[in-house]
């Protein structure tokens, strides 16, 4: 029986934004007369989905759909300050920026719809759907682009926002350690059944089953694409990628793609995911951040199930089948460790 | 397959939304999927320049000469750029939040401290041309001892990688060569513990791998600005960086970017944007400079390598009562970001736990490779790594299921985590029961029932009385590696705080004074008293704490 079934499992939380704060992102919002909305900004978007998500955040927070919502990236000349996208900053730094600058905009529209309506600003609600109108009378209304246009054309009026978030930088105890690193957390649980033939040292990952608590999902079909792309990384990282295959030895250095071992279609496995939203109370709207914690669980999830499934603890990244292999033989053969957690 | 559980936490959340919440298509996604999307490469040029360095072959080595007489004859080159030329030639990515010195050139001076490190530029009218010309550049090595591993470079007599930091390790709070974490008594701990459990974990760097390589393209405007296209993920990162090197005022530069082709953290370190510049600066035509797979790979910063040693001491009935950590995050040849790396590290130790006696001393270290970066889970993939495994190890010590294990050690609302500030918005109990149920993975009703709401706080919310040490001084003498304990005597069992007790509310402290024990070897039985500070050091965390954006020249 060259072949052995294993399981393991990993928990881990992650701190959201840069550790120890002092990074402020910074957002502005503007209307067009016809009440159409752009976000400028100069954090980035690699991909992660940064101009969603703070679109979703702007357009929930002037109450407008979506689609009058768009948001700009990064040209220095027209996007405020920002420190960069990394340490899971972008949902939750980016995103209270925005939604203060938007806060800032729908105050000015609700005012100008007050004047146009002649009641109370803090009378008005908006529909969500374009329109503003007096709470408990959904008749008395004016559409978002009738008070743009008041604003612009008639009150003299800027329907505008600026918005800033900082987390104040904290000081570090050269002693202790005490410090206020961040101010949330997202959490993740992991189970990896993996098969390993005890022949070649070779890992084949066969199911992820998961949970994933990250503050409010803002966009659920976003954070999918985070966690299944992102738990495909850290397996990846687990069983494939270094530059340095005999680290501190700098040899090997791989030139290319077909060097540099990383897996393949053929190589990945399904994903049960469950999603937990624990909402931040800091975030916007909740919103933590899935996109680098959701790599880490794997990571051990998957050499704790090598050694359920042929006893050996291999406490080096990545890995390899070489490690494996060696370790089984130093063993003088597998030794599976039983059927716990449930593994049939 | 994915679902949401929305059963928990309800009452924190207002599932009614108009926008958020809703799996609404991405704005650029049409885009992406038909590769319209116009990433800074696409930005087309006329009169476009190539840029390509000269690296180093040698992992550490003096610089002897440096003869580019025939390069700069060489066809189609419109200028060889020399370290000289550089305004500002020394420079420390943090210094933007002044956090460490500078202390790497954009090109070298004297000596490269990597092998890849790059000593100066060809501009030519083709990257073909720019290569041809690199080739004609003579430049005479005096190699030096190289030093690769992390503990060796703190050995005694180790080759110096970075004269700014001659120790080899990155400088904390201007006289630590780590970053300390003490919370409780461990040494005591571990004499009471029933097992005591020391590994050691290794992870080895990790290439970013984006699809996009990085680089960036620049070009004089004509109101004496630069417009600078970039794969930044760090836009204005990027900008002061460049415009610190430069020596030019912020406002003369125009970046534009955005729009990434994956980063996970290797586009932060501004490699090619300050040369983009210069060199546009010096033809005054756009100036094209694009790692390839190569550099990208060999010379475009990985995440870094770690070493990690955890020893911890567990009761039978599997409470963890002490975790110490030694930690080394392999820097490379000069700082870039894992200084705070490491201090990240420092604030996650001893992870999603609650353990009333925790120790930690994390350093950066200095080698001869290429210099390390940001990945996806900075300072904490690695970390979690280790913690996890060793979690797996000591439920296997005392025999509990690793689940039930992660849970009954797991931090709940109102604890006091290791760097003093107390736990809230608490989950991972809840995302331990779940994944065991949907992997249909047996657990007892005692820890189906417990959550992350209730059970915190009381005891779990005290300081304890600490014991504080002189290790790691500078001026001391390097200091001590790994993490052998000192035989203390056998004190009484301490009776710990169980898992599950009624939450009293703590005040949270403000960067309170530590409460300084008496080391051992006389630990008072039971529970330590909390002693009067005495000659409490003050948190002169100097380097932390000033404005950000003030800028270190």
């Amino acid at each position: 029986m060259p072949k052995h079934r294993g399981r393991g499992m990993a928990a881990i939380n992650y701190p959201i934004g840069m550790n120890l704060g002092g990074d402020p992102s910074q957002a502005l919002v503007h209307s067009n007369p016809d009440g159409k909305f752009t976000v400028t900004l100069s954090a980035i978007d690699l991909g992660q989905g940064m101009k969603q998500v703070t679109r979703q955040i702007a357009a929930e927070t002037l109450g407008v759909p979506i689609a009058d919502v768009y948001v700009d990236t990064a040209d220095s000349d027209t996007g405020p300050h920002d420190m960069g996208s990394f340490a899971s900053r972008g949902t939750h730094r980016v995103g209270n920026a925005v939604m203060v600058a938007a806060k800032e905009a729908r105050g000015v529209m609700m005012e100008a719809a007050a004047e146009e309506l002649e009641v109370n600003a803090a009378d008005l609600d908006t529909d969500g759907r374009g329109n503003i109108h007096v709470k408990g009378a959904p008749s008395r209304a004016i559409s978002v682009k009738d008070v743009a246009i008041a604003a612009q054309f008639r009150q003299g009026k800027t329907i505008a926002g600026r918005g800033i978030f900082l987390i104040p930088l904290s000081e570090v105890h050269p002693e202790t350690g005490e410090m206020s690193p961040v101010s949330c957390y997202a959490h993740a649980c992991l189970v990896a059944d993996l098969e390993v033939d005890d022949e070649t040292g070779e890992v084949t990952m066969l199911k992820m089953t998961s949970a994933y608590e990250l503050g409010r999902a803002i966009n659920p079909k976003m954070v999918e694409q985070q966690l299944v792309g992102g738990a495909w990384m850290g397996m990846s990282h687990a069983l494939y990628e270094t530059p340095e295959p005999y680290y501190p030895d700098i040899a090997h250095g791989p030139r290319d793609f077909n060097e540099y071992v990383m897996p393949g279609p053929g190589d990945i496995c399904p994903h049960d995911i469950a999603v937990l939203e624990r909402p931040a109370p800091d975030g916007p709207f909740g919103g933590k951040g899935p996109g680098e914690m959701c790599a880490n669980p794997v990571l051990p999830a998957v050499a704790n199930a090598i050694f359920n499934a042929v006893g050996v603890r291999i406490d080096e990244l990545p890995i390899t089948p070489e490690k494996v292999l060696r370790a089984i033989k130093a063993q003088g053969g597998a030794r599976p460790q039983g059927a716990s957690g449930g593994r049939h | 397959m994915l679902e949401f559980r929305k059963e928990f936490f309800k009452d924190e959340r207002d599932d009614n939304l108009n926008e958020v919440g809703q799996p609404r298509q991405r704005q650029d996604m049409l885009g992406h999927v038909t590769g319209r999307t116009r990433y800074f490469d696409d930005h087309a040029f006329e009169g476009l320049l190539h840029l390509k360095v000269l690296r180093s072959p040698h992992s550490h080595a003096r610089l002897r000469s440096i003869d580019t007489a025939a390069a700069e004859r060489a066809p189609g080159v419109k200028r060889v750029i020399r370290a000289a030329d550089v305004p500002v030639n020394k420079n420390t990515l943090l210094s933007l939040i002044n956090f460490g010195k500078d202390d790497e050139p954009l090109l070298a001076v004297d000596k490269v401290r990597y092998k890849g490190e790059p000593i100066l530029a060809v501009v030519a009218e083709s990257e073909a041309a720019a290569y041809d010309a690199l080739a004609k550049v003579r430049v005479e090595y005096d190699p030096l001892p190289a030093v690769f591993d992390v503990e060796e470079a703190l050995k005694p007599g180790a080759p110096v990688v970075n004269e700014t930091y001659p120790a080899n390790t990155f400088e904390y709070h201007e006289k630590y060569n780590h970053q300390k974490l003490r919370f409780g008594d461990v040494e005591r701990a571990f004499a009471q513990a029933d097992f005591v459990v020391e590994e050691r974990y290794q992870m080895s760097p990790i290439e970013h791998a984006p699809t996009e390589t990085n680089g960036s393209i620049a070009a004089p405007e004509t109101n004496d600005r630069f417009v600078v296209h970039s794969s930044t993920q760090a836009l204005f990162f990027s900008l002061g960086t460049a415009a610190k090197l430069l020596d030019v005022p912020s406002n003369r530069l125009h970046y534009i970017g955005g729009t990434v082709g994956g980063g996970f953290g290797g586009k932060v370190d501004s490699l090619t944007e300050p040369l983009s510049i210069l060199g546009a600066m010096l033809t005054g035509r756009p100036v094209r400079y694009v790692l390839n797979r190569e550099e990208e790979m060999l010379y475009g910063c990985p995440r870094g390598a770690e070493r990690h040693y955890i020893k911890d001491g567990v009761m039978r009935d599997g409470r963890i009562v002490a975790r110490k950590v030694t930690s080394y995050f392999d820097a490379g040849a000069y700082t870039r970001l894992s200084s705070y790396g490491a201090v990240k590290c420092a604030a996650h130790i001893p992870g999603p736990y609650t353990i009333p006696n925790v120790c930690a001393d994390v350093y950066c270290v200095y080698t001869n490779r290429t210099p390390a970066t940001a990945m996806r889970g900075f300072g904490i993939t690695g970390v979690d790594f280790s913690l996890e495994v060793q979690m797996d190890k000591l439920a296997h010590k005392v025999g509990m299921d690793p689940m039930e294990f992660r849970i009954l050690n797991a931090y709940r609302d109102g604890d006091m985590k290791a760097h003093r500030r107390e736990a809230h918005n608490c989950a991972l109990i809840e995302c331990v029961q779940v994944a065991a149920e949907k992997a249909n993975w047996p657990i007892s009703d005692t820890y189906r029932r417990m959550n992350s709401l209730t059970g915190g706080g009381g005891e779990r919310a005290v300081i304890p009385a600490t014991a504080t040490d002189e290790n790691g001084r500078i001026g001391g003498g390097r200091p001590a590696t790994g993490t052998t304990s000192r035989p203390p005597a056998p004190p009484p069992r301490v009776p710990l705080p169980a898992a599950a007790q009624p939450r009293a509310p703590q005040p949270q402290p403000a960067m309170s004074q530590p409460r300084v024990a008496p080391p051992p070897p006389a630990p008072p039985p039971p529970a330590a008293q909390p002693v009067k500070p005495a000659a409490t050091p003050q948190h002169g965390a100097t380097r932390f704490s000033s404005v950000f954006g003030t800028r270190r020249r």
